[in-house]
């Protein structure tokens, strides 16, 4: 392949980007030359500074807003956008020009993210840019960051790896891939970022991890980020005589980070001094946002402190007069964090989808349950079956086991820095464990709750060259393509629809499932669509399987996915059969193709179709 | 060699020396036939290094200015210390002081680094030993004797070891600690 001389790790978090790098030509075996780089940024108009994480916001400026000068940036001619720092800083004071959240509006299957949606609610003046177009320029900014300080390797000759929320859809993944290649990314992989942190995790104990585990341990990975909660548990095997590590499941896409929760804790103060008659400003909520961070880091760091002053400043320069005094106590914090988002429930609990106000924001599908616990709950029963076929698990489980048992625990994301909401979840988890007559699950330790993602990532570039334990797992999901059933058209009924396997669970990279023996027809010259499925834990469907019916929450519909044959010396309209065969890329996408029954030529079927439609 | 007057004898007896110098070693020859011609031999004595007087020095404003810009803009000192602040209670300041203290605090450790100048705690007795760096250690008191000295610590100084301003693009205007605001 290339001569690349750093792996690097990109973490593309909803809320931060974080860059590392792995020195390959100075690393040896558990001896691992690593560290995170820098990312000269604006922090105010024409001020720049390094940082270590980049926010993942973007403010499009008005053309009086900023001077050239006061766009400056180490390299290049400056751009008529802001990234970074100051974009969140500008952004605080005009949020119609901000966009935030890029990633979460990337796998939002609801828009059509190649559209300029971004910032939904900007002005008709303000040129808006899509979900894909503001995560190329957050990925522009960082090859730049490089470039500008590796003037020898430039990031386009590096092994790159970038992370991906485990729960990332098919036609995300793609869309990630996309704009890494657009802004120059050209060696390239994906990796979830739950396994990412658990690279982080052997990086850190420089050999020891072999100790720390054994076969037959399951480790829970809870990654609770800015904006998104990903869990993936990885089971410990045995491969030739030592330790292997196997992804055997992922959990659902949540919008549930640690935002929301800053956000929910302030509401309750707001909603405190609006009783007492002081309504706030857009601008005061958010001074009061960053406040109540801080306090609340304070509250949860010490048992003994009650109450944590939180004060508003004016906005006009008299200080003085015009700032708001309140406090947020130890009580507000247990009621609105710990308890609101880490309840204590039981196994059986599930998330429900009782509306709540304080966290809904136009566009985005947050969850509807800010309980953690309960969303944890979901997903360990859910797979409760999922290292049944696993060699040196079968006989683990007992036959009335509810939820599958993790023996171990990684915590990643900055939301776990606060102490008690860790041992909080440790603590529900191992009440649940208990239930079950199950020993308590570890805490594995050495975690680094921001950058342990960009630095595991980076690692895995390293030890994809075949120098160090590897997860394996391949995709989390089989792939279903919906096809009508055969039977009798019932007037009045409309066909009842079966799922027609295409892509089994587990496959690995660079790989390529067989050909189904069923056919569909597709049109040609004409777009057809499909329905497309997919299963989290039906785990030995084959190619060609077809489901007549599934149980609740065994299958889940993902967007449609659209094929066009090309007229080329076809007749229009002609109906062409043809078979529908998966692949996993190199990089980590799912490729879908239509194949003629005749000919060598195949077409790409596209995920992501809603801006064609 | 000192002797800038020597005697008849002792002339008499460098000449006789230098005579057969001269016939023997050409380097030599050369040497005395330059300072026959009244030019300057051998390596130039050193001027006595004279100290140098102490000048004064305008210092650059820009980065006194962009620090104090970053107090203003993360923690309101300039707004704080502009404001009258005995129209106000003691609650009152202290409110808008924990806006100031927190702010200011944060653009202190991000921007610069800052220890002890000494790490003995106050109240201890320390000895300076002769040579000891009286910037950065003030004497106050009975200041008589010779060092060593021997006292009391009252306050432990402050050092700044690193310094981490932002970059600032060329032209950018220092001046401004803060753009009026106005919202349309």
């Amino acid at each position: 392949m290339s001569e690349a001389r750093y792996a690097v790790g990109i973490d593309l978090g909803t809320t931060h980007c974080v860059m590392a790098a792995v020195d390959l030509a100075a690393s040896d075996r558990d001896d691992v030359a690593e560290g995170i780089e820098a990312i000269p940024q604006l922090t105010a108009p024409g001020s720049v500074e390094d940082r270590t994480m980049l926010p993942s916001f973007l403010y499009l400026p008005h053309p009086d807003e900023l001077k050239p000068a006061d766009r400056v940036l180490p390299w290049g001619e400056p751009p008529p956008f802001v990234v970074g720092e100051l974009a969140r800083a500008l952004g605080g004071r005009t949020p119609i020009r901000l966009v935030a959240s890029a990633k979460s509006w990337l796998c939002h299957p609801g828009v059509d993210r190649r559209a300029a949606i971004l910032p939904v609610e900007a002005p008709e003046e303000v040129a808006r840019v899509s979900p894909l177009q503001a995560t190329v320029r957050y990925l522009a900014h960082l090859r730049a960051a490089w470039d500008h300080q590796h003037p020898d390797a430039p990031l386009t000759d590096q092994e790159v790896v970038l992370t991906v929320p485990a729960s990332f859809d098919p036609a995300a993944r793609e869309l990630t891939a996309e704009a890494a290649a657009t802004a120059g990314l050209t060696h390239l992989v994906l990796l979830e970022e739950p396994q990412a942190a658990l690279y982080h995790w052997i990086l850190a104990s420089r050999g020891e991890w072999r100790k720390q585990v054994r076969v037959g341990d399951i480790i829970l990975v809870i990654d609770l980020g800015g904006g998104t909660a990903d869990f993936s548990l990885i089971a410990v095997t045995e491969r030739d005589g030592s330790l292997d590590l196997v992804r055997v499941a992922v959990g659902d896409h949540i919008l549930l980070g640690g935002d929301n929760m800053d956000l929910a804790l302030a509401h309750a103060v707001r909603a405190k001094l609006a009783a007492q008659g002081t309504n706030l400003d857009s601008w005061q909520v958010q001074a009061l946002t960053h406040g109540c961070r801080a306090a609340k880091e304070t509250l949860l760091g010490d048992a003994k402190v009650e109450a944590v002053p939180v004060v508003v400043p004016s906005r006009g320069s008299k200080l003085i007069g015009g700032t708001l005094r309140t406090e947020l106590t130890r009580a507000e914090v247990t009621q609105n964090l710990v308890e609101g988002f880490f309840p204590v429930v039981e196994a059986a609990a599930r998330p429900t989808s009782r509306a709540r106000a304080a966290l809904t924001k136009i566009g985005l599908p947050y969850a509807q349950d800010a309980a953690m616990p309960r969303h944890l709950a979901a997903f360990l029963a859910r797979q409760v079956n999922a290292t049944r076929d696993l060699a040196g698990f079968r006989d683990r489980l007992p036959d009335d086991t509810t939820f599958l048992h993790p023996t171990a625990v990684l915590f990643n994301g900055g939301v776990f820095k606060a102490q008690p909401l860790l041992a909080r979840t440790l603590e529900v988890l191992n009440g649940w464990l208990d239930a079950e007559g199950a020993p308590p699950a570890r805490l594995l330790e050495g975690a680094d709750l921001d950058l342990a993602v960009a630095r595991g990532a980076a690692y895995y570039g390293y030890v994809r060259r075949g120098r160090g334990v590897r997860i394996r797992g391949g995709t989390a999901k089989s792939f279903y393509v919906g096809v009508e059933s055969a039977m009798p058209a019932v007037p009045g009924m409309e066909p009842p629809i079966e799922a027609l396997c295409i892509a089994p669970f587990g496959m690995e990279e660079g790989t390529q499932a067989e050909l189904p023996p069923q056919e569909v027809g597709l049109v040609v010259g004409e777009p057809v669509r499909f329905r497309f499925f997919s299963s989290s834990v039906r785990r030995t469907d084959h190619v060609g399987a077809v489901l007549e019916q599934w149980g609740a929450g065994e299958v889940e519909e993902l967007e449609e996915i659209e094929a066009t044959l090309p007229a080329e010396d076809r007749q229009p309209g002609e109906v062409v059969p043809v078979r529908l065969r998966a692949a996993v890329t190199e990089v980590g996408t799912l490729r879908l193709e239509a194949v003629p029954r005749t000919g060598a030529e195949s077409w790409k079927v596209e995920f992501d179709v809603r801006g064609e439609g | 060699m000192s002797d800038l007057h020597p005697s008849f004898l002792a002339r008499l007896i460098l000449a006789l020396r230098a005579f057969g110098r001269i016939l023997g070693d050409a380097a030599f020859a050369a040497e005395v036939s330059r300072l026959d011609r009244g030019e300057r031999v051998g390596p130039v004595a050193p001027a006595a290094v004279e100290p140098p007087r102490p000048s004064l020095r305008e210092t650059a404003p820009d980065s006194a200015l962009q620090l104090l810009a970053l107090l203003q803009r993360e923690g309101r000192f300039v707004d704080f210390l502009e404001e009258n602040v005995s129209a106000y209670s003691d609650a009152e300041i202290g409110g808008a002081a924990r806006v100031v203290h927190e702010g200011c605090q944060k653009v202190l450790r991000e921007y610069l680094s800052i220890e002890p100048a000494r790490t003995e705690a106050e109240g201890a007795r320390l000895t300076l030993a002769a040579g000891f760096d009286a910037a950065a250690v003030r004497l106050t008191g009975n200041v008589v004797g010779q060092p060593p000295f021997t006292g009391t610590l009252t306050h432990r100084g402050w050092r700044v070891t690193e310094i981490r301003l932002p970059r600032l693009a060329e032209g950018h205007d220092v001046r401004v600690l803060a753009p009026a605001e106005v919202e349309l």
